[in-house]
């Protein structure tokens, strides 16, 4: 048995960020950093996008260098999965039967891709991209030619499309829904990427059943609901995420649609803390909670459970954000859209540079989506934490200053 | 390798070996200089990376393009010589560069 000090299951961002966050804020003791996959945390929002395009490599991909964990003092066991977790003991036991003691832990264990459960999805050539050994499938899956299925109009999948064109390869999209990004984005956002995808050769095929894959030992086909069979050589699906927090469920700690942690980032049992994809969380700007799946909401919960373990005062919260970027569209989005009342437009939609405005029923912003538009983004970050209402015809006018609408 | 110096908020100063071709806030963060988060991880969507650029050194660290200018615009603390340390190569010129930080990135 070895370890005590602070356990990190988990090597993502967030557990990649945790670990730096404690020897930041001073942390001395023993670091512990557990992950599944072979390589030291690297950032994956490239995967989809610089990665595919071979404009990445290993090394830039990485959070930090290999010597930065010799460095601090952060003991990394990769290629290492946890089986479970002894509360009353301070365990935690992986899968080859090791025990490992801990003072506090840290679960970042993320979340893995939902599956589909339809016939065809165990053939070869279906696809899904979550760590970099899945990118890597997937890019020597596409090149100039080949056709690609991609199941589920998200952000993994556009991201993916995008991609796939730039590469050469012919794209497809399949989504269930009457519009894409259904669950995560505006209607106005929905149709600009709907347009700019067919702009670019994607296929998109909406409000479409998909009931299997079809193939000889390795995919050929898509099947619809209608009967219609759309050939392939591979296919991406891109149909959410699911907590991996069995593990937590198993041992007690609270869990709804991910672990339940407080402001600080900790579960029910107070020497266990949990962060990133894996948690159900306080929003308190929204007055809500919320699974998120974000590497700001990683990094701002990494930061939360360090403070809370080094006793430094909780980090203020910050307001939820995301980014994508597809062809030269460069896509930032600050808030959730909670209790949205109305819609307002800023700048053409037409001409590619945009932004979406939330207002909610007292005329406060709740969210922006904003379109090759970053002053948009920042200004709308700020207005969504200073809950201040703002004159929607204002807003909505170019000639409006977005830093005096800020002030 | 280029020398690059690191000014945190409180005085501390943090002097580092950074790598030619990496930006000025891969070298803070493979490093572990704390004062630069770089949430985005350099694909200027945050602006969690804000440096003042000592007045020297203002020549040789180029021009901010429209998007690190309209980000930056909106950071806490901006001056004239704020910068968005991802977005400044480290090139042989930059040797003994010297960059402050603002007292927070969020």
């Amino acid at each position: 048995m070895s370890g005590a000090g602070i356990l990190i299951a988990g090597a993502g961002h967030a557990g990649g960020a945790a670990a730096a966050a404690l020897r930041q804020f001073g942390y001395k003791g023993p670091i512990t950093l557990i992950g599944e996959e072979p390589i030291l945390p690297y950032q994956r929002p490239p995967l989809s996008k610089a990665w595919l395009k071979g404009e990445a490599t290993a090394e830039s991909l990485a959070l930090r260098p290999a010597r930065f964990y010799a460095q601090q003092s952060i003991e990394t066991r990769l290629s290492t999965t946890i089986a479970a977790i002894d509360r009353a003991t301070h365990q935690v036991r992986l899968a080859d039967g090791t025990a490992i003691h801990y003072e506090k832990l840290i679960l970042a264990l993320g979340a893995r891709p939902r599956r589909l459960p339809l016939p065809g999805f165990e053939l070869q050539g279906v696809l899904e991209l979550r760590t970099a050994a899945d990118a890597d499938r997937l890019k020597a899956a596409i090149g100039p030619g080949t056709r690609v299925a991609i199941i589920g109009g998200g952000y993994i999948g556009l991201e993916a499309a995008a991609s796939a064109r730039a590469l050469g390869a012919d794209a497809f999209v399949l989504e269930r829904e009457p519009r894409l990004l259904a669950r995560v984005a505006s209607e106005p956002l929905s149709a600009f990427f709907h347009t700019a995808h067919t702009a670019h050769g994607v296929q998109i095929h909406l409000a479409t059943q998909v009931t299997g894959l079809a193939g000889q030992g390795k995919v050929q086909a898509v099947q619809l609901a209608d009967g219609t069979e759309l050939p392939c050589d591979a296919a991406l699906v891109g149909v959410g995420a699911i907590p991996n927090d069995e593990i937590a469920a198993a041992c007690g700690l609270e869990c709804s649609h991910g672990v339940v942690v407080d402001e600080q980032s900790r579960t029910t049992d107070p020497d266990i803390f949990a962060i990133g994809d894996l948690t159900n969380r306080p929003l308190p700007l929204y007055n809500r909670r919320i699974r998120l799946e974000s590497v700001p909401n990683a990094l701002e919960q990494a930061r939360q459970a360090a403070a809370a373990i080094t006793g430094r005062p909780a980090p203020s919260p910050e307001v939820p954000w995301f980014w994508s970027d597809q062809y030269d569209i460069k896509l930032q989005i600050a808030g959730l859209p909670f209790d949205v009342a109305t819609l307002v437009i800023r700048g053409n939609p037409q001409a590619g540079t945009f932004a979406v405005f939330h207002l909610d029923a007292q005329s406060r912003v709740q969210c922006v989506e904003s379109v090759n538009t970053p002053a948009e983004f920042m200004a709308g970050r700020q207005l969504i934490q200073k809950r201040k209402p703002v004159d929607a015809t204002a807003l909505a006018d170019l000639n409006t200053n977005m830093k005096d609408l800020a002030a | 390798m280029p020398k690059i110096t690191y000014i945190e908020h409180d005085g501390t100063a943090h002097t580092i070996d950074a790598e030619e071709g990496l930006s000025v806030m891969e070298g803070a963060v493979n490093n572990g200089v704390p004062g630069i988060d770089a949430d985005c991880g350099g694909a200027c969507a945050c602006a969690t990376c804000h440096v003042y650029v000592d007045a020297a050194w203002e020549h040789l660290t180029g021009e901010k393009n429209e998007s690190e200018a309209a980000m930056i615009s909106f950071a806490n603390g901006v001056e004239p010589n704020s910068r968005l340390s991802c977005q400044i190569k480290v090139t042989p010129e930059l040797d003994g560069l010297v960059v402050r930080m603002p007292a927070g990135q969020h």
